[in-house]
């Protein structure tokens, strides 16, 4: 179970797209700019119309670190936080498994893969580098 | 360059600061700003304003009815947490200004040691207001990212990663601030000085970015000050300190703590919109300042305060910082108060009340030939100067 799992109207359909093990984002019907977190408007034209684009799920660590303090017993000890930049120059949150925190490199390439968090079939997002140290 | 504000800081109070008030938030609250007016010799029934913050427990209507205040004709909030405590004042400022209230009381009162702490885990946004800058519970939290310390963490780590900035330059911060805080009475950690390797030897929270003592406190207590014209600062019993002006910043794409979306997460993208709406009022550059207080709520921050105001450039501050310019004798004292991490965490308004202190001459660790100071707590600041 994953604390804070609270999707917002405006959110519902990203964690949606993730039970169907898809990560997406808003695209602008009018523009075609992505944007993550979601919103209702485009902030470059105005448009409220806006499309679920699946992401490529490619990225690169941006920024990491292992949280140590506070225990939480819903992790695995040692557990990851990264900060990833998609191919698609979008940033989002998420957790990098399958590596120990020495073997980190900011800019190392990850991909996506989907966790199941409760019973109720919710899943999060994770990422596993590819290459040399990953699977991929 | 413009005339800017004729507002004045008259009055500054404080409780104790603790781990454990023993009374309530609101009876910390009323303590806080009885002192700031007795301070400046106002009375409950000259405050006609006032100013706290989206998260402070306190209603207005309860402080009105504790103090004896008459009547308020203007009442507001600032959202964005600690770094929008800055907000008061401009919030104050705007007030006084305009002629919506002559006499502005500011407060943050809180139990944050005793009662809700910060550095515990936050896993939901139960007790958070909407509003508040609270949305990011949604984006990190169910990743385990789950205190400010992690959060804040995460764009401290790609600073390291551009610049090869390592804990211990972020030691060396923690590290000049308890220096101050103990000759400081006031300040909790008082004749209690770190040195590097005490900080070096403490538990990681976040790592490899902080440990332990690169964390502001958690404390309990309240501060408050008092804002009014100058026309009527000259009838007060302390000398007041001008506010040259004050101002909230909220770029594009940025978060209150989860500040991971705007382009180059090693620069202050609040903190540069800050400096330069502040030096572009008041006419003012990094050399016209005397004391910097910086929101260090972690360590590190204090880095990306230092090159947002230009006091030095891009990844720069880590050497600004081990050449000593930030000690209460270098060129930039940093915090005399010992800051966030030495005196008391009050959200940053005891940072605000040690500016006054420094512009009156009357702080613990006075400074010399003050004429202006910088009080910038992130996503609000503000420069104080002499009337
Ligand atoms: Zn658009």
């Amino acid at each position: 179970m994953r604390p804070g799992l609270q999707p917002s109207r405006d959110s519902a359909f990203f964690w949606q797209g993730l039970r169907d093990e898809k990560l997406l984002c808003q695209s602008c019907d009018h523009c075609g700019r992505l944007r993550h977190p979601p919103r209702p408007m485009c902030p470059d034209c105005g448009a409220l119309q806006w499309s679920a684009r699946p992401l490529s799920g490619r990225g690169r660590v941006h920024a990491w670190i292992k949280p140590v303090h506070p225990l939480l017993p819903m992790f695995e000890e040692g557990f990851l936080v990264a900060l990833v930049e998609l191919d698609e120059g979008i940033r989002l949150l998420s957790n990098l498994c399958e590596i120990s925190a020495a073997d980190v490199r900011n800019e190392m390439p990850v991909e996506v893969f989907f966790i199941e968090v409760d019973a109720e079939g919710a899943k999060v997002h994770q990422f596993r580098p590819i290459g040399e140290l990953g699977h991929g | 360059m413009a005339d800017g504000s004729s507002s004045v800081i008259v009055g500054i109070g404080q409780t104790e600061f603790s781990k454990n008030s023993g009374r309530s938030e609101l009876q910390l609250a009323c303590e806080a700003i009885r002192a700031a007016l007795d301070d400046c010799g106002l009375a409950p029934a000259d405050v006609d304003g006032m100013t706290t913050f989206t998260l402070d427990s306190s209603d207005d209507v309860d402080i009105v009815r504790s103090l004896g205040i008459e009547n308020l004709r203007f009442s507001s909030r600032v959202p964005h947490g600690g770094g929008g405590s800055t907000g008061t004042l401009a919030h104050a400022m705007a007030a006084v200004d305009s002629g919506l209230a002559e006499v502005v009381v500011c407060w943050r009162a809180m139990n944050e040691r005793s009662e809700a702490r910060f550095g515990t885990a936050q896993l939901s946004d139960a007790g958070h207001a909407r509003g508040s800058g609270t949305g990011f519970i949604e984006w990190s939290v169910p990743f385990g990212a789950v205190t400010p310390a992690a959060w804040t963490a995460i764009g401290a780590q790609r600073y390291m990663h551009v610049y090869g900035a390592t804990n211990e330059d972020f030691g060396r911060v923690a590290v000049t601030l308890r220096k101050a805080a103990a000759t400081n009475p006031a300040a909790f950690f008082y004749q209690r000085p770190l040195s590097l390797e005490e900080h070096q030897a403490s538990r990681w929270i976040a790592e490899p970015v902080f440990r332990l003592f690169d964390c502001c406190q958690e404390s309990d207590g309240g501060v408050a000050f008092v804002v009014t014209s100058r026309e009527r600062a000259r009838d007060c019993r302390m000398p007041g300190a001008r506010i040259l002006h004050a101002t909230q910043a909220v770029p594009f794409d940025t978060e209150v703590v989860t500040n991971f979306y705007h382009a180059d997460l090693t620069r202050f993208d609040s903190g540069i919109a800050c400096a330069a709406e502040l030096y572009g009022r008041t006419g003012l550059g990094p050399e016209d300042i005397q004391v910097a207080m910086l929101y260090d709520h972690f360590s590190m921050a204090v880095f990306w305060h230092l090159e947002a105001f230009g006091f030095c450039g891009p990844g720069e501050a880590p050497d600004f910082i081990r050449e000593g310019h930030c000690e209460l004798d270098g060129r930039l004292p940093l915090s005399p108060n010992g800051g966030l991490i030495g005196e008391a965490y009050i959200h940053g308004m005891n940072n605000i009340t040690e500016a006054v202190r420094q512009i009156r001459g009357t702080a613990a660790n006075p400074i010399d030939s003050v004429d202006h100071v910088l009080v910038s707590s992130g996503m609000s600041g503000a420069i104080l100067g002499r009337l």
